[in-house]
């Protein structure tokens, strides 16, 4: 076996093992052991994922044999009114989870770095939403959204001006802003752990020299903090932006892209085509054109960070 | 990466941001009101009959009906939900940690063809979206008579929850030195007495993070589980719960106890095992 000397990783391999304890022996063995792994992986990763970029390129009703249409499936999505709908509603989706979590996160997580008392306290009522399953918070959230058994007939009994009447999940101008905000209450809290472990991080002595400095709480914030969690910040803004594009479980759980497609995204679209529709193709073609938006964020990532040299 | 973020705490006296005052802990007791309120909401509706829930929707309810949980237990027939997430839960941790446990020694300390290429076809795996592979899925699954089963969506919950714990244990193996595998080996131990025997102890601390994700996870999965088992007797209680709330007439307090009955095992162990959630939440953060 040759170990490849311009390859940090082959180096220190080399290292820890002694020569003589890599024999044929270790070769079968390590094949052994990452066999599990990879079998059930390409079975039900690779595998299908591969056959789906192939199902796209035909008619495929997901039980008969597939018939061979080109760039059909992909040519329809264009001009396919559902499509761009639910494609739009992705984007509101990703424009709202940049903005309002990541706000209330940076927030959450720098108003605990400034505190002592009562830190693990707040921090573990900030994550306990994000173990909560979506079926059970969904269940909380439907309750509290009813028109008729929630908030806003308690409201309307206090006497706040136009409540009344409200249904927030049955309205389609309300019913995306309201999953949104659902979603949202389950995940920033998750934010503001991943936030407060990098604030942790940045060097004390920064902090020490804006305050020699005379920088105010919101300079040192905007100078020290958020230069200091760069990598953090940059690494969930592009899961962000991935995460948008596949959000699945609370729009099926609670309207299932209803009222009238005003909450409809792609993975609900594509959901619909596969298994009520039975147009197999035509939904492998949305979950392939899913996975190149993925695709395209993480390579527009690479392609800034070599571009502006970010150590990110 | 877990490892580094855990070590990189630094004393808090010398050198942190400003101190807070009454503002900076008025805002956090806002931000815990919005999180925590609509769990003590979901406590109190549990406790209400349908008549009090219209009439006070959001209150402490007046006469608790404890026996809105027997209801809740009976109709969205918790019982059978719960024993069968037990099942699928167990077998996906144990399996998980089993199958990215032996990955993670091969990478690390056996001999395996291109480690650098399996660790980027990791991360490219755990990258990929469910949709792009969910179809197709479904139709072999159908075929191979795996659709509808639980050890079918079993083995989905190994693909899928695999990558991510191999590279947590790996990163914890990395950090160990081998000389207690290479002793053993002297004695004249063969590869698996050495991975049970020694390497799994050695690492136990991430075997134990990486099993309490993928056991959460697959509990409160909800995407495979709706597509891949219809068959009510095989049912995890996130589906029990879904057909529960679905319909024109829902009723929402018993609802709220079914919803209860099923966080509060959760609940329970996160309160117990915080740290350990936390720093294991951490490292999904920013191990993909």
């Amino acid at each position: 076996m040759s170990v490849n000397t311009h390859d940090a990783e082959g180096r220190a391999r080399a290292r820890a093992l002694p020569r003589a304890s890599r024999t044929p022996r270790r070769r079968t063995a390590g094949l052994l052991f990452l066999a599990p792994l990879l079998v059930v992986n390409v079975l039900v990763i690779a595998g299908p994922a591969l056959s789906s970029v192939a199902y796209s390129f035909t008619d495929w009703d997901g039980i008969n044999t597939p018939g061979f249409v080109g760039w059909d499936n992909y040519a329809a999505l264009w001009g396919d009114e559902a499509f761009l709908n639910a494609l739009r509603h992705n984007l509101v989706w990703t424009l709202f989870f940049l903005t309002v979590p990541m706000g209330m996160g940076l927030l959450g997580a720098y108003l605990l770095s400034r505190i002592r008392r009562g830190r693990t306290l707040f921090r573990v009522i900030f994550f306990v939403p994000y173990v909560m399953a979506t079926v059970v918070s969904a269940a909380v959230w439907r309750q509290v959204l009813s028109p008729t058994a929630g908030l806003i007939p308690a409201l309307d009994a206090f006497g706040v001006p136009w409540v009344g009447g409200l249904n927030p999940l049955g309205d389609p101008d309300l019913a995306l802003g309201a999953i949104a905000m659902i979603n949202n209450w389950q995940w920033w809290g998750f934010l503001v752990m991943l936030f407060l472990t990098a604030m942790q991080s940045v060097n004390p002595s920064l902090y020490e020299a804006a305050r020699l400095d005379g920088a105010g709480r919101w300079r040192e914030f905007w100078h020290v903090t958020l230069p200091g969690i760069r990598p953090t910040l940059v690494f969930l803004f592009l899961m962000t932006i991935i995460w948008s594009f596949l959000v699945f479980d609370y729009v099926y759980i609670l309207t299932q892209g209803g009222p009238a497609g005003s909450t409809d995204m792609l993975s609900t679209l594509l959901y619909r085509t596969a298994f009520s529709e039975g147009r197999a193709g035509h939904a492998s073609a949305v979950g392939v054109v899913m996975a190149l938006i993925s695709a395209l964020t993480i390579a527009g990532y690479l392609v800034l960070r070599r571009r502006l040299r970010w150590d990110v | 990466m877990t490892t580094t973020a855990r070590r990189s705490r630094r004393p808090r006296r010398l050198g942190s941001p400003n101190r807070g005052g009454p503002l900076v802990y008025l805002l956090l007791i806002l931000l815990a009101v919005y999180a925590a309120a609509p769990i003590v909401v979901l406590f109190f509706s549990a406790l209400k009959t349908p008549a009090e829930l219209s009439t006070n929707p959001m209150g402490l309810p007046a006469d608790a009906a404890w026996e809105n949980f027997l209801t809740a237990w009976n109709n969205a027939g918790m019982a059978t939900g719960l024993r069968n997430s037990a099942v699928i839960v167990t077998a996906t941790a144990v399996g998980v940690c089993l199958i990215s446990g032996a990955a993670a020694y091969a990478m690390v300390r056996l001999d395996v063809p291109a480690p650098g290429a399996i660790t980027m076809y990791l991360l490219v795996v755990t990258a990929l979206p469910l949709q792009l592979f969910l179809v197709p899925l479904v139709s072999w699954w159908t075929k191979t008579g795996l659709y509808d089963t639980q050890f079918g969506l079993v083995l989905i919950y190994w693909a899928i929850y695999s990558p991510f714990s191999t590279l947590l244990l790996r990163s914890y193996l990395i950090a160990i030195p081998p000389d207690y595998e290479a002793a053993a080996r002297i004695d004249g131990a063969g590869e698996l007495t050495v991975f049970f025997r020694i390497v799994l102890p050695l690492i136990w601390p991430g075997v134990l993070t990486a099993g309490l994700i993928a056991a959460l996870q697959a509990y409160n999965e909800f995407l495979l589980a709706v597509t891949f088992i219809q068959d009510s007797e095989a049912l995890p209680v996130s589906i029990s719960l879904y057909s529960f709330q679905q319909g024109f007439t829902v009723n929402h307090a018993l609802v709220a106890a079914a919803g209860l009955i099923m966080a509060l095992p959760v609940l329970a162990l996160f309160l117990v095992l915080q740290r350990r959630f936390v720093e294991g939440y951490a490292s999904t953060g920013l191990a993909n």
